[in-house]
């Protein structure tokens, strides 16, 4: 009790196939950043500008009044490309289902904008909203819960079809579904089975079947393996990967397990309690962190060697995250930071370039809302 | 024994449900198979308890007795003999004659009219079930599923209908037509009856709302109507159901009470309900005059009530 370990999660449930890129990576970080490195960095498909998020609290009953407001997301921006993987991590109640129901447009926003090739999502409805709605899909957290237990997978996965007739013409459908189910990895003939007959990463992959029909271009994946174990985790994973290179998606992936995102992202966004506290390509994030949230976060990874272990460092933070409603003044992660100062408490710091590493060509120079932003390789500290 | 085939059967969803289709599975699914779902499950279990056996027979046995009377008695029950039959006695050893029940203070056959007297309890309480469960789960899936406004205007006026005592309000009701046949019964039942099924609906849907399937079908751009109709009725209706089933026994004890005191359906329709309300006045010289009608009256709804408690046990995942 008296010390919470930051980020719990991501110590329950990092699958040991992952867990070994980690270690690699270390060795290796140059060739991988060079490979992982994003492609072509055009026109950003997907732009997002001081997204906002505020679910107001009431009091009363008949004449309900506003007392305050959960400020689940908080001014967030970031630009996803075409055909790339971003990552958002954070702990629990960080917003990042938030960003993601946003996104969908399932959630309505306070503020702010959500461009689409350049057209603000936010502000759509009705037919235009549906078109949109072709491009961006999600892959939910849970396939117990993300499955209609009364229809039929020909059904679940076809009724995209139905809704959007203009998709597939009527005779064709129900190939078009058993396509799908063979791109996903799944019998063909199992389209007349009901979802309570599939294990849960079957189920997972009867998700991605439904989000793909659409042939969309960004795909949401609101913690698609979380709920899966270790095992199916790497199936499911490499499955998006493959289906990602094959129709040249562009996934936006939000986890709480850091290796489960480092293997898939080629850009990885860490949030903290409704902000984005830095944001970077994989390498810059995991090797050079120079938020001291992400080297909290980083810390608390499990390592699978032994003697690595036994030599790094551990950044325990005190106490728990503030409530989202009445977030900390300044720096949203000033109450728990060992950097923290006078400034920290009055200034907000902005998601920037950190001034000392302007122009400079090391990884360290990457977006980063911190006043003292310095560069700290907790992975492989010995 | 039922236990055991169920086993049987899940394990072989079980071994069929591997990751990735080997050789054996396709060829184990090539074959056509039954598609398990909640209400076939359901209906499997149901077939083996005894419970629905017995109420599902009398139940038929009952709707037979309701649509063809002339099946069980070619006695007339409107046909009155005061000088031969004045309070007869019932003969025991008649089975299924004209004075096997005995006779009314009218000198009518209480077996003629038992038969016939069906058909009204039967045909209240299947139209008022019908009729209830339409009302509450529209009203109950609106109010749930758009929530607010809608949600808070809905919710008081079930309570302002919720409020009011059901037999009280029906009488109300009744004495303000003129005349009183089986369908103003019907109407008076309903009006006042969708209140419970309308709260379970809307509990239910609150419940189903919030699923991850219902997002995934907003998401990919479903219309309102497509989600209410595809998504939250199917899985949502179980427990209305459930209620539906059991009160339909209560509609039944309700058309006899009203006709009982009088508001009802009145002399010359046939109904348990006006003979036991006639009945009582010879409580003291013929109990079987009374006795009679209640106990088909409790038969029904005994018979109802454990349908609906069965159907509530097939349905409940809990208890499996």
């Amino acid at each position: 009790m008296a010390e919470p370990r930051k980020s719990g999660e991501a110590v329950d449930a990092t699958p040991n196939v992952t867990e070994v890129d980690v270690v690699d990576a270390g060795s290796e970080s140059a060739s991988v950043a060079a490979i992982e490195a994003p492609v072509e960095r055009g026109e950003p498909i997907l732009q997002v500008r001081n997204l906002v998020k505020h679910f107001p609290l009431t009091q009363g009953i008949l004449f309900k009044r506003q007392v305050g407001a959960v400020k689940a997301v908080d001014g967030i921006s970031f630009d996803l490309y075409q055909g790339e993987t971003l990552g958002i991590v954070g702990e629990s109640g960080c917003g990042k289902s938030t960003v993601a129901k946003l996104l969908m447009m399932l959630e309505t926003a306070t503020a702010g904008e959500v461009f689409f090739k350049g057209q603000d999502i936010t502000k759509l409805s009705g037919r235009a909203l549906k078109a949109v709605r072709r491009n961006i899909q999600m892959v939910f957290q849970d396939p117990y819960t993300s499955l209609n237990p009364r229809m039929t997978v020909g059904d679940i996965i076809g009724e995209t079809f139905d809704i959007h007739p203009d998709s597939a013409p009527k005779g064709e459908r129900r190939r078009k579904v058993q396509e799908l189910l063979d791109v996903v990895g799944l019998n063909p003939e199992y389209i007349n089975r009901y979802p309570h007959q599939f294990s849960g990463g079957q189920r997972q992959r009867i998700g991605i079947a439904r989000g793909l029909a659409l042939n969309p271009e960004i795909i949401i994946c609101d913690e698609p393996v979380s709920a899966l174990d270790v095992s199916v985790q790497a199936q499911v994973i490499n499955l998006m990967e493959k289906l990602q290179d094959e129709f040249n998606l562009s996934y936006i992936f939000i986890a709480h397990d850091l290796s489960i995102v480092r293997h898939i992202s080629d850009r990885v966004g860490v949030m903290y309690l409704g902000k984005m506290a830095e944001i970077g390509t994989d390498t810059q994030i995991y090797d050079h962190p120079t938020h001291p949230y992400t080297q909290a976060l980083l810390s608390a990874v499990p390592v699978p060697d032994p003697d690595a272990r036994e030599g790094r460092e551990r950044i325990i933070l005190s106490g728990d995250v503030p409530s989202p409603a009445n977030p900390p003044s300044g720096c949203r992660f000033r109450t728990r930071c060992w950097k923290a100062q006078d400034r920290c408490a009055t200034d907000v710091p902005l998601l920037a370039i950190p001034e000392r590493f302007k122009g400079s060509d090391s990884q360290a120079a990457h977006e980063s809302a911190c006043h003292f932003a310095e560069e700290k390789d907790v992975v492989h500290a010995a | 024994m039922p236990e055991t085939l169920k086993d049987t059967e899940t394990t072989k969803d079980g071994t069929a449900a591997v990751p990735g289709p080997t050789a054996a599975t396709m060829a184990a699914s090539t074959k056509p198979e039954k598609a398990r779902s909640l209400w076939s499950d359901a209906w499997h279990d149901l077939r083996r308890n005894p419970l629905f056996v017995a109420s599902a027979i009398l139940i038929t046995i009952l709707v037979v007795m309701a649509a063809f009377p002339q099946l069980f008695t070619g006695a007339d029950p409107r046909y009155a003999d005061l000088a031969n039959h004045y309070l007869q006695k019932p003969n025991w050893s008649h089975v299924f004659k004209e004075d096997w029940f005995g006779y009314d203070v009218q000198g009518r056959s209480i077996y003629a009219r038992v038969i016939h007297g069906a058909r009204n309890s039967i045909l209240v309480a299947l139209v008022v079930t019908a009729l209830v469960t339409v009302i509450g789960t529209a009203t109950g899936m609106i109010a749930g599923y758009f929530g607010g406004l809608i949600d808070t205007l809905l919710s008081r006026v079930t309570d302002i209908f919720f409020a009011v005592p059901f037999t009280l309000g029906a009488m109300v009701v009744l004495t303000s037509f003129e005349e009183r046949s089986v369908w103003v019964v019907i109407l008076a039942l309903a009006f006042l009856g969708w209140t419970q099924i309308a709260r379970v609906a809307r509990g239910s849907v609150l419940t189903i709302k919030q699923a991850d399937y219902v997002m995934a079908a907003k998401a990919l751009g479903a219309s309102t109507s497509r989600i209410l109709l595809r998504h939250i009725l199917p899985n949502a209706i179980a427990p209305v159901i459930v209620v539906a089933t059991i009160s339909l026994g209560g509609y039944i004890g309700s058309e006899a009470t009203l006709s009982f005191l009088g508001i009802g359906l009145a002399e010359p329709a046939v109904s348990w309900g006006v003979d036991i309300s006639s009945g009582q006045e010879q409580l003291r010289n013929a109990a079987f005059v009374l006795i009679i009608p209640s106990i088909m009256v409790s038969i029904t709804v005994l018979a109802f009530i454990m349908l609906g408690d069965a159907v509530r046990n097939a349905l409940d995942p809990k208890l499996r």
